[in-house]
């Protein structure tokens, strides 16, 4: 199994392609549709402005073969961003339209706290995960974010919780996604991503 | 759960050695960043600091490699910077591999830049560093290398910084920095509290009761050393330990 690192342009590509590489995986960038359309496992990594993802996905018209994939049933992980950008939107730019695989919006963390939220922090399980297997529940995974789903999320199987509680870890049948980043989070992110090429294979 | 303080080793270097108080036993080359590197990623760093101290323009092709090879060897975030004065600089030390950059004397003569480099890579991308040394009754800031005054009251410049765009505060004590005296308390504190992004406290570490006091008294989010770690006078999985058990919350390695 290969999977497609769908590169836009993300700061965090390389540091992800290379974790995945350190487990043995076989990977590929790719920034087109065709590519994306016939992808195995697909990986949407992610680091900076909510609108920098969102417009790429359109410019490069990958949106529309990034959905169809992901509804066949294509093994997806959002990393950070690429979490945010499964929901309706984002109070980051409201003016653009998220994927809407999931239904409610990205708000910003409270201003009770300092932000960006930045560093190791801890999850909260809310029901068994495929993804966290083999991981203890003391695990620390590092985020760098300001914005998050801090909404009521059905679709979490971890929250986190940083001036209020938000969605850490999501799993829907194939779709897969962290707001946290697994490729700079030591053996537990490893392990995290180990467990995304299992599931995926 | 709380998020952890973190403890960050970091590597100043000429380009492609570490030219800082290197006596590493067990390595076969103690000035090579890549092999540190490898070494703090397995000992429970939470982050990793890469400095060009000598930050010249022929040196950086040098400089970029180097990030290459220790980013290549990191599970953890890495932080670079080190004469970083425009948006091409900031995305070739990116594309090199390192999460966030550093912003220094460039920031302080050209403001804006923390604006672009926010704008195109993300607050949490853009580290604000500064120098700051005691005067009179204020803090002020330091540049080039800590040598020259900025004429700025480094509490006001935090501030400024941080509404233009930095995620985070680099803030080193002018005054304690090389002494291993120990942090300088006041000045984190001061600064910590003025502003809304975290701060990681540098210059002055020694003793783990060091690094427990900047965090309870200095409000520091991260601490930062350089020495210390390289030389072994202290390792960072028994001063993760150290507070562990003074109850304060880190990331400890397993």
């Amino acid at each position: 199994m290969n999977v497609t690192l769908i590169d836009y342009g993300a700061g965090n590509v390389t540091s992800v392609e290379r974790a995945l590489q350190r487990l043995g995986a076989a990977t590929q960038r790719s920034n087109s549709p065709e590519c994306i359309a016939k992808a195995e496992a697909l990986l949407l990594p992610g680091v900076g402005h909510y609108a920098a993802l969102i417009r790429a996905l359109d410019e490069r018209a990958l949106r529309a073969p990034l959905l169809d994939a992901i509804r066949r049933g294509v093994p997806f992980l959002g990393v950070c961003l690429g979490l945010q950008a499964l929901y309706e939107s984002s109070e980051e730019s409201p003016e653009l339209s998220g994927l809407r695989l999931l239904p409610g919006s990205v708000r910003s963390l409270p201003a009770t706290v300092k932000l960006p939220h930045m560093g190791w922090n801890q999850l909260k399980l809310t029901r068994a995960s495929r993804l966290l297997e083999d991981i203890s529940p003391d695990a620390y995974f590092y985020f760098a974010h300001s914005f998050a789903a801090t909404g009521g999320n059905g679709e979490a199987v971890a929250l986190c919780s940083y001036g209020a509680d938000f969605a850490a870890v999501i799993e829907n049948q194939n779709i897969f996604a962290v707001q946290f980043h697994p490729e700079k989070s030591g053996d537990a992110g490893a392990q995290l991503l180990q467990n995304f090429l299992r599931l995926a294979a | 759960m709380t998020l952890a303080h973190r403890i960050i080793p970091c590597l100043d270097t000429d380009g492609s050695r570490v030219v800082k108080g290197v006596n590493f036993a067990g390595l076969r080359d103690a000035g090579d960043p890549v092999a540190l590197a490898a070494r703090y990623n397995a000992e429970g760093a939470d982050e990793l600091v890469l400095l060009d101290i000598a930050a010249s323009r022929d040196r950086r092709p040098t400089f970029l490699d180097t990030i290459r090879s220790v980013a290549a060897e990191l599970s953890i975030p890495l932080t670079a910077g080190g004469g970083i004065r425009s948006l091409e600089d900031a995305r070739s030390v990116i594309l090199a591999g390192a999460d966030k950059v550093t912003v220094n004397t460039a920031a302080v003569a050209h403001p804006e830049l923390i604006s672009e480099l926010s704008r195109e890579f993300g607050a949490q991308a853009v580290v604000l560093a500064i120098d700051a040394k005691f005067l009179h009754d204020h803090w002020d800031v330091m540049v080039r290398g800590g040598r020259e005054s900025a004429n700025r009251e480094a509490l006001a410049w935090a501030q400024q910084g941080v509404a233009l765009g930095a995620g985070e505060i680099l803030l080193t004590s002018v005054d304690r920095d090389g002494t291993q005296l120990g942090f300088d308390v006041p000045l984190t504190a001061a600064i910590s509290r003025a502003v809304s992004v975290p701060v990681i406290a540098s210059g002055g570490a020694k003793l783990p009761e060091h690094f427990a006091h900047i965090f309870s008294e200095g409000a520091a989010d991260a601490a930062l050393a350089a020495s210390i770690f390289h030389d072994n006078v202290q390792s960072i999985r028994e001063l993760k330990k150290f507070l562990a058990a003074k109850k304060i919350e880190v990331r400890l390695p397993c």
